[in-house]
This record gives structure tokens, sequence and C-alpha cells, in this order.
């Protein structure tokens, strides 16, 4: 095994795994969009590039984690990975801010508008007659039907709780890791992403509960809009962070992570916490406020 | 697997030279044959969009419907946009990061090689994916570049494609962001300090960093507009209590910071170039690096001027308005620097600097018209006519890509060993300049008058500046065969030396021309003389 030293730079070979990457793509965004647009075989298409997607991303980090594992990386590789890693989920806050954004505005601004405030007392007498301005709403159309709203309390309270303290066992995991106490790192880390995917559980229960008894949709309105955009790209998340810490937790065992050299460990924690407040975001502004 | 490692490590110490055939540059983790596939691209890019701007100029060069049908005029205004803004562009600059970058901060590559391959490799998906739209039928998207809704909910086939393509540019712009960034940050050689970085290295720094922070915003808006097409979301519906206008706040969000993403290295460009050929260091080297950040961060808080006209309080007007007159300072800081840097130089005027000085003269003048355009009284005026045109054109063709093509001639025998021909390389230039402003200057007389923007036909009043305009568009389209003759005989020019030009300061001009495959394996030593002071 030879160690790469910090005085030469390391550039790594070339790789299939991009072309390979852009062509999952291709096969995923052609695939929804002539599924979207009514065509059966779409739905196929886009099952294909998902497979050549899930095939690249294996196949990379395999090359990846090998290449760390024989030592190739020097300590300035290491920093590359970590800020790139940073500069990833700055990207990712970005995307969310766009639907808090959505939000926000649709309760400070447009919702109170169609009610005829500020200006638009003719907006509301002549478009939307008698619509008083109320959060949660589903518009002056009263678009998808009564419904019934989704408190902060019960599941979703249950659910904070799940994911602040499964963050509070990824950091304890984390110390255990850098003290090197390997069982507990199993322990806590394997209670970190069982938390997780209790949370996405209890989350489809929740959806469940939103369609079935609450007639709460996807098309209930500007509230259902951002309640189910904003919830459902979060769970997303928490479903793509509970599986890389899983795949941490076999790397884990397997013994890929030393004390000073775990950056795969700290990438997917940040990812963790990062999901972590943007629920904290989510369960002040859409569940409780 | 141990096995597959050592072939690694052994493919890693004998990789010195370029790979055999196609697989060069299909798993190329070369910051120089990456760039060059930017660039090459974003070449391609810049000649199928112009020639859907001489499908438009041909189509107005007189009154009445000649030549296209209405609905074909408005996918062709919508995909010269695109193509243009996110396809030639961007690319470019993305392109001339990646050659320049690792160059000029003394690093071997980029940061992530493998990602930037990646990154480049997106682009033919996503610009595949768009161009296709053209034959699908309901044709190509045709409610302009910017999407609004309802509008563009009335594209046929080609929505959820338009949309899907705008997520791949977006992902693609992300990580060639992060690259640059993380480049930057953490590739430097050992002497370079922040503030000695040259101009175009600090210009892309900031650039990158608005990337990453408004890229997402563009995906997030898009997917609105999907949700509210295929799956019954009310945000751009107005009886679900959402509001259009809602998406024209989030997509100016991400479209002001794009602006300056597109001039921001195009300052770096001509920073870079205007003290080479004055024979003086950069004026105020620092206070532009101040300048530039400030630019950034107004560019963060100014996107409703955009929206003056579709209905805003008053307070939101005024602030959007002051806002963006401030953006006149930094942006004057830059100017008056590029003019004093020129100031009792030692000038010559070979075309990398003609192409810097036209864009210093005629960026300023789309900055004014900007000016304009930001008073909130006279934009109910000016908004959505030629006026509007004529100013993003004049800061966009002889701005960007101007700058574009200063940096290619400027850096081109570096890349190539070889020196390109001045004389066509000035014919180009000459008959750019004229064209150009041929092209676009009439514009702000038409707008002015009131003619509107995105029309396939107009009022005979307009017809003798429309006529201009054509035969200008054309010439401009012409001239830029003569960019392609100069690339082609790019190799037979004289050898070029490793500084090529006369004391150039930054460090890409202590390596051999043509740059070899691998540069800086070890980090370059800085004498006094490199960077600025």
């Amino acid at each position: 095994m030879s160690t790469h030293s910090d005085d030469r730079y390391y550039v790594p070979h070339g790789s299939h795994w991009p072309v390979v990457g852009s062509i999952g793509l291709l096969f995923l965004m052609v695939g929804v969009s002539t599924w979207l647009n009514g065509a059966a075989p779409g739905f196929y298409i886009m099952l294909l590039g998902f497979a050549i997607m899930i095939f690249m991303i294996t196949g990379w980090f395999g090359t990846v984690i090998n290449e760390s594992v024989n030592g190739l990386y020097n300590s300035q590789v290491d920093k590359s990975f970590r800020q790139g890693m940073f500069w990833f989920i700055f990207s990712e806050v970005m995307f969310f801010a766009a639907f808090f954004g959505a939000l926000f505005y649709a309760r400070n601004m447009s919702i109170p508008w169609l009610g005829g405030d500020s200006n638009n007392f003719f907006t509301n007498l002549l478009l939307w007659e008698g619509y008083e301005s109320t959060w949660p709403s589903n518009g002056p159309g009263n678009v998808g039907g009564d419904y019934d709203v989704m408190g902060p309390f019960g599941l979703p309270l249950i659910n904070t709780a799940l994911l602040l303290t499964s963050s509070v066992t990824l950091t304890i995991a984390h110390h255990a890791l850098i003290e090197g106490k390997r069982l507990q790192v199993n322990i806590f880390l394997a209670a970190t992403f069982i938390l997780g995917f209790i949370f996405v559980y209890l989350q489809g229960v929740e959806y469940m509960h939103a369609y079935n008894d609450l007639n709460l949709k996807l098309t209930s309105g500007i509230y259902g809009s951002t309640f189910f955009m904003l919830t459902g790209f979060h769970g997303m998340h928490v479903t793509i962070g509970a599986i890389m810490l899983t795949i941490i937790w076999f790397r884990v065992i397997k013994g890929h992570f030393t004390a000073d050299n775990h950056f795969g460990f700290e990438a997917v924690a940040w990812y963790w916490h990062f999901v972590d407040v943007v629920w904290i975001g989510l369960y002040v502004f859409v569940y409780w406020m | 697997m141990t096995t597959a490692v050592a072939d690694t490590l052994e493919e890693h110490h004998d990789d010195h030279g370029p790979a055999k055939g196609i697989g060069r540059w299909l798993f190329s983790t070369n910051h120089k044959d990456i760039g060059t596939m930017y660039l090459v691209f974003s070449l391609c890019m810049f000649f199928i969009g112009g020639a859907m701007a001489m499908v438009i100029r041909s189509e107005l060069a007189i009154p009445g419907l000649q030549f296209v049908h209405p609905e074909f005029f408005n996918q062709m205004t919508t995909m010269h946009a695109l193509i243009m803004v996110f396809g030639a562009v961007m690319p470019a600059f993305v392109g001339l990061a990646n050659w320049m970058i690792p160059l000029m901060i003394g690093a071997p590559d980029m940061a992530l090689p493998r990602m930037n391959n990646w990154s480049f490799w997106i682009l033919p998906v996503a610009f595949g994916i768009l161009l296709s739209t053209l034959f699908m039928p309901g044709g190509a998207p045709a409610g302009g570049w910017t999407m609004y809704p309802p509008l563009v909910l009335q594209t046929g086939d080609a929505f959820p494609f338009l949309i899907f393509s705008v997520h791949l540019m977006g992902i693609s712009s992300i990580m060639g962001s992060i690259n640059v960034i993380v480049t930057i940050i953490n590739m430097r050689a050992p002497d370079m300090t922040l503030l000695k970085m040259p101009m175009f290295v600090w210009t892309w720094l900031i650039t990158a960093y608005l990337l990453i922070a408004v890229m997402p915003v563009l995906a997030g808006a898009v997917t609105m507009l999907l949700t509210d097409q295929f799956f019954g979301t009310s945000f751009f519906l107005a009886a679900g209590g959402g509001d259009p206008v809602m998406f024209q706040h989030i997509f100016w969000f991400f479209g002001h910071p794009e602006v300056y993403i597109m001039i921001l290295p195009a300052f770096g460009v001509v920073s870079e170039i205007i003290p080479t050929f004055s024979r003086k260091p950069l004026f105020g080297h620092d206070s532009m690096v101040y300048a530039a950040s400030c630019i950034a961060f107004l560019s963060f808080i100014v996107w409703a001027h955009h929206m003056f006209t579709v209905g805003m309080p008053f307070t939101g007007q005024l602030f959007f308005m002051f806002a963006t007159m401030l953006i006149a300072v930094p942006t004057g800081v830059k100017i008056f620097n590029w003019v004093a840097t020129m100031w009792r130089g030692a000038m010559t005027f070979e075309t990398p600097m003609l192409f810097s000085l036209a864009f210093v003269f005629l960026f300023t003048i789309g900055g004014f018209s900007g000016l304009m355009l930001a008073l909130a009284p006279a934009d109910v005026q000016y908004h959505d006519t030629y006026f509007v045109v004529a100013h993003f054109h004049y800061v966009l063709v002889p701005g960007s890509v101007f700058a574009i093509m200063a940096g290619a001639y400027y850096w081109l025998p570096k890349w190539t060993g070889h020196m390109y021909n001045e004389t066509l390389g000035k014919i180009h230039f000459w008959t750019s300049t004229i064209f150009v402003n041929l092209t676009f200057f009439p514009m702000h007389f038409l707008g002015l008058a009131g003619m509107p923007r995105r029309i396939p036909d107009y009022s005979t009043q307009f017809a003798d500046f429309n006529t201009i305009a054509s035969i200008g568009a054309i010439g401009f389209g012409l001239s830029q065969l003569l960019f392609v003759a100069v690339l082609l005989t790019s190799k037979r020019g004289a050898k070029a030396t490793a500084e090529v030009w006369d004391n150039p300061t930054t460090l890409e001009w202590t390596v051999p021309s043509p740059a070899p495959f691998h540069t800086f394996d070890t980090p370059p030593k800085l004498d006094d003389s490199v960077g600025f002071h």
C-alpha cells in the first residue's frame, strides 16, 4: 500500500463513470418526459435510466472508496472532498429556499392580496367576492375541496423528536469513531439510520392519514402544494440520507474508517444534520405557525 | 479488487500523455481537454443559436409575414435565448475557467477532475433534449426563455423536456461551480495568497458562488411549473391561492444573479488583457475585487426591476429601483480602473486588446441603458420593447461574447503553440464591431418609439431601422465565420514563445506554449514578478 505524500499533487486517472452517468440521465429525463406526456414506454425508459444511475453511483463510489482505502489520496484531496460536500449542501439549501420562498410569498402576499389586502380591493370585489384571506388556505376557488389542516402535534411532533434524536446519536457515533470505540460506533450509527427509516415510515403514515382522513392532498390549493412539496422533498432527502448512513454503517464494519481519516462518514453526517435543520424549518413554518 | 487498485496505481504513475482515441475525450480528467470540449461545444451552440437569430432577423427585415409562421417565430426567440445563455455564453466561460484557472494559480488540474468531466458531458444531453423539442408535436417551447406561467403551460409535448433540460443545465453548472470554488480555495500554489490571484480567477470565484446560490432556485421554480402542469399543485394558480407573479419573483431571483454570472468572468478576462497590452499592472486590483463582490451581493436584491409593470407595492418599486441604480457604483469603479490602467500605458492594439477596448466602450453603453431601465416610472414605457432587447444585447454581445472572443485570441497561442493570423483576427474584430452596432443600436430607437419585442410583424413606421438591424445581424453572423477561419488556420502561424505577449504577469505564461498535457506536477514557486501588489 503506497501513500501519496502531501508535497506532490494527486490527479486521478480517467474514468468512464461520468459518461455512464450522462447516459443514465438521458434515459431518466427522456423517460419521465415521455411518460408525463402519456406515452406508456416512457415509464420503462425511466426505470432503465434509474437503473443506469444506480449502477453509475455504485461504480463511481466503489472506485473512489477503493482508491481511498488504498491510500491514494493525500490531505489536499481530502480537503477538496470536504469543500465540495459543503458547497453541494449549500446548493441543496438554496433548492429548499425556493420552496420556502413560495410558502412565504403565498402566505404573506398572494393570499392576503386575493382577500383584498393592500391595494387589491377590486381584485377581491370583482374576481373573488366574499373570499377572506386566512392561512392555511386552498385559495378562493376552494381548489381540491374542503380539507382539514395537519396540526403540529401527534405524528409531526414525534417525527421531530425522532429526527433530533438521530442527530444526537449520529454525533455520539462520530465521537466514538474519533476515540476508536468500534462497538459504540456500530450501535449508535445503526440507531441513527433506524430512526431515519422510522421517520420515513411515519411520514408515510401521515400522508395516508392526510389523504384518507383529512382530504388534504397535493391538489389542495397552495396549502396542499407547499405542504406536500416541502415535506415530500424533505422526506426524499431523509430517505437518501438514511440509505447513505446504512452504507456508511457497512463501511464502518468493514473497517474503512480511521480516527483521523473518515471523510465519507463526516460527509454523510453533515448531510444528515442539514436534513435535520431543514426539518426544524418545516416544523416551525409548515406545521406549527 | 486489490489488483484493480494496483492497476489504477500503475496507470496513474504512467499517465503522462493523453489517452488514445475517443476515450481521451469521453473519460477525460484533464482540465485542458475538458476546457477544450467546453469551448468547442459552446462554439457549436453559438452557431446554432446564431442561426435562430438569423431566422428572427430575416423575418423582421421588412414588415409583414414572409418566411416563418408566428408560432415558429416565437419558438425561435425562446430557443435562441435558452441556447445562447445556457449553451453558448456560460459554457464558454466554464471552458476558459477550466483551461486557465489551474494554470493561473499553479494547480495541476481542477480539484475534482472526474466531476469536471461529468459537468461537461451533461451538457450535450441537456441540449440534445432541448433541441429535439423542435421536432415534437406542438413544436419547441415558445413562451419566452423566462418560462412565465400560465403561457408556458400551453407548450405542447416539449414542456417536460424543457423543464428537465433546464434541470440538467443546472446540475452541470452547479457541479462545475463547486469544482471552480474548491480549485481556487484549495489548489493554489503555496505563495498565491487570495489577493495575489489574477482578476479572472477572482471573478470566477464570485461567479461560481452566484451559480451555486441561484441555479437550485431555478430548479425549484421549474419544478413548480412541472407539478402545476402534471400533478395539480397551485403554485401559480390564483384560484388555489397561488400567484403567477410568484413565478416571476422566484425566476428573477435566479435571473438577475444569472446576468452577472454571464458578465463577471468577462470583467475578469478584460482585466487580464488590458494590463498586458498597456504594459502596466492592473490599476486598483484590490478595488476590482471588492467591486466584483459588491456587484455579486447587490445582484441578489434587485430582481424585481424585471417586473416593474407586473404590479407590486410602491415601496417595493422604490427599493428595487434604488438598489439597482446602486450597482452603477461598483461597475463604475471597474470601468474607471480599466481606463486608468490604460492611462499613459505603452499600448498596442492586437486583436485581444481591440476586443477588450470595444468591450469597455460598448458594455458601458449597455450599462447606461440599464440605468435608464432601472427607473421604475420610465421602465413602464420601455418594458417589453426593443429598448430592452437593445440593452441586454449590448451587454451580452459586445459585452460577454466580445470578452470571450478577446480571451480566445489572448490565450489561443498558449493553447495551440502557434500565433493566430493577426490580420484575419483584426478583420474579424472590425467587421464584428461595425455590424454589432448596426444590429443593436437602431433597436434603441425602435424601442423608444414603442416597438414591442417578441413579435414577427410590426407597424410600417418601424421598417427602416428594422431593415438596418437585419443587415447588421446577417453581417455579424457571417463575420463569425472568420473566427472559425482563424481557428482552422491557428496551427499555421509562427511558433509561440512561452510568454507569447510582451511581459505578461500571470502564471500561465511561465509554462511552454502549447501548455503541456500536465502542468505543475509540483507546486510552482512564485517570484515577486508574479501577481499584483
